[in-house]
């Protein structure tokens, strides 16, 4: 295999691999738990809300 | 999950995140004082007092050691292990590892505080330090990165927030970037040689050097970025899916762009070219992440006005987009062709140094620094708000001098009479840009002094007894 061949064949896995990524992300079916995982920095507060430590 | 309740620092080793919290503003001092220092040494040159050791060439690195290694990598490690421990929802795995990466890591900033004054130095770029030190380095971030990497193996909850996938990034490529580029033959205790040569330790260095950009002084504080935005903000981050989309096209991306350092050099045409694409196309996942970041406020964009907190943390994502568009823009072979050299890139990477680096980690210490004393915020909300406009006016000051210098510099140098002789000499363009060097002095002053207001901030604060201060009412 040439050079040329095998950066054509490295561009296009690359890019089937970004809109993989992208469709993945954006697919219906993750957003529950996307919103749960966004959540994830305020779950923390409940530990501690005997403490003190947070408003 | 756990929600019942238990006595504050019972769940968290936050021991190890007040040590790295306060390192981080007394490093910062340091820094930026000695930063401020060399600044002056420019308009004043008797400022180095006939003393080797206070020369420009040895401070020089000291100051760029000392707000990277020193002020920005304590903050990272202190926001990291207090991000992993709450949204992994355990305690920080390896405890007395963690206390040696601490121990660790202000003994290295101590050796290069005293051997980079002596002028023991490598000469790379961000990577002067000698051999022995080099070895010490990545000891500590292998223990770093076992303790990091051992707490999300704990986790309580399922998933590894974000925030953490930009600090696991940034632990793995610095590691990988510091063993490469440090490979080296010692010739004695103080003294080695690099293993690479021409065209190629040019190329090795500025992979190493421009992902230090890259991964340390962005994934990292991006990482900062998607724990403390949303937190101070009270809101989720504006879109979950973009974040993992900005990441993976961020990490992906950068790794290729170091070659923008090398154009019109001896370095190959096409890889000048290559890097310059790579940085252009960089433009993308830098402003989705920028976005993502501020519109984390959209619908609560009056909690500006009354917290200056908030304010840090979002302004520090303005600069962020402005270095990151300034950034490809430079990389641009042509436009690089006049920047290159001049003050404009000191300009440029101090947009993001002063503007985003340091901006995001003193937002991000406000609100730090009271959650893990006790407290609901800093002794002094006022002062945060005057820290805020001396350090926005200071970073103002200090890039747009270093703009109008450097496209200066970049236009006397390139100008020619009608018989092809220079036009300038290169002291008349020098002297030309005193008035700013000035103005950059100035800019720094203004800068540290806001540090200074935060460390009595802090001071009181720390000292406060507990529970004294409470959070403030919404407005």
């Amino acid at each position: 295999m040439d050079y040329g061949t095998l950066q054509g064949i490295i561009t296009v896995v690359v890019m089937v691999t970004f809109v993989g990524i992208f469709a993945w992300a954006y697919s219906g079916r993750r957003k529950a738990q996307f919103d749960e995982a966004a959540n994830l920095v305020f779950s923390d507060d409940e530990k501690n809300k005997d403490s003190g430590e947070h408003k | 999950m756990m929600n019942h309740s238990q006595p504050q620092g019972a769940d968290y080793n936050y021991t190890v995140v007040r040590q790295f919290a306060l390192t981080t503003v007394l490093w910062g001092i340091i820094g930026m004082t000695v930063g401020v220092l060399i600044a002056a040494q420019l308009i004043w040159p008797q400022l180095n007092f006939e003393t080797p050791w206070l020369t420009y060439s040895r401070l020089r690195p000291l100051h760029t050691n000392a707000v990277i290694f020193a002020f920005g990598t304590s903050a990272l490690f202190a926001t990291s292990y207090y991000i992993v421990q709450r949204t992994c929802q355990t305690r920080l795995f390896a405890p007395k590892l963690a206390a040696f990466t601490f121990w660790g890591w202000q003994a290295i900033i101590l050796s290069a505080v005293i051997t980079l004054p002596l002028g023991l130095t490598s000469s790379k770029e961000y990577a002067e330090l000698e051999w022995p030190i080099d070895i010490a380095i990545t000891i500590v971030w292998v223990a770093y990165a076992v303790v990091f990497f051992g707490t999300i193996v704990k986790r309580t909850t399922s998933h590894i927030y974000v925030a953490n996938w930009f600090f696991g990034a940034f632990i793995i490529t610095v590691a990988v970037l510091h063993i490469v580029n440090s490979m080296a033959v010692p010739v004695s205790l103080f003294k080695s040689y690099s293993l690479y040569s021409g065209a190629v330790d040019a190329m090795v260095q500025w992979w190493y050097g421009h992902n230090a950009v890259g991964f340390l002084l962005t994934a990292g504080f991006l990482g900062m970025m998607y724990y403390f935005v949303p937190k101070q903000a009270g809101r989720p981050v504006y879109s979950y899916r973009l974040s993992i989309v900005h990441f993976w096209a961020l990490i992906a991306l950068y790794i290729w762009a170091g070659p923008h350092h090398l154009h019109y050099t001896a370095l190959p045409d096409w890889t000048q070219s290559l890097g310059m694409v790579m940085s252009l196309i960089l433009f993308a996942p830098s402003w989705g992440g920028m976005i993502n970041g501020i519109m984390t406020l959209s619908g609560a964009w009056h909690k500006l006005r009354t917290d200056p907190v908030l304010r840090f943390l979002i302004v520090s994502l303005s600069f962020y987009g402005m270095s990151t568009f300034e950034g490809p823009m430079m990389a641009i072979k042509t436009v690089n062709a006049l920047s290159h050299y001049t003050d404009w890139t000191v300009g440029h990477v101090h947009s993001g140094a002063l503007g985003w680096v340091a901006m995001v980690s003193i937002g991000s210490l406000y609100h730090l620094i009271p959650a893990i004393y006790g407290h609901g915020r800093m002794y002094s909300t006022q002062l945060i708000n005057v820290h805020f406009w001396l350090a926005t006016i200071g970073t103002v000051l200090y890039i747009v001098s270093m703009w109008i210098s450097g496209v200066m510099q970049g236009l006397m140098w390139r100008a020619v009479n009608s018989d092809g002789t220079l036009t300038y000499s290169f002291v008349e363009g020098l002297e030309a840009s005193y008035p700013f060097y000035f103005v950059r002095f100035l800019g720094g002053l203004f800068f540290v002094t806001g540090m200074l207001l935060m460390a009595y901030n802090v001071v009181k604060t720390v000292k406060a007894p507990k529970e004294s201060l409470p959070a403030l009412a919404e407005a």
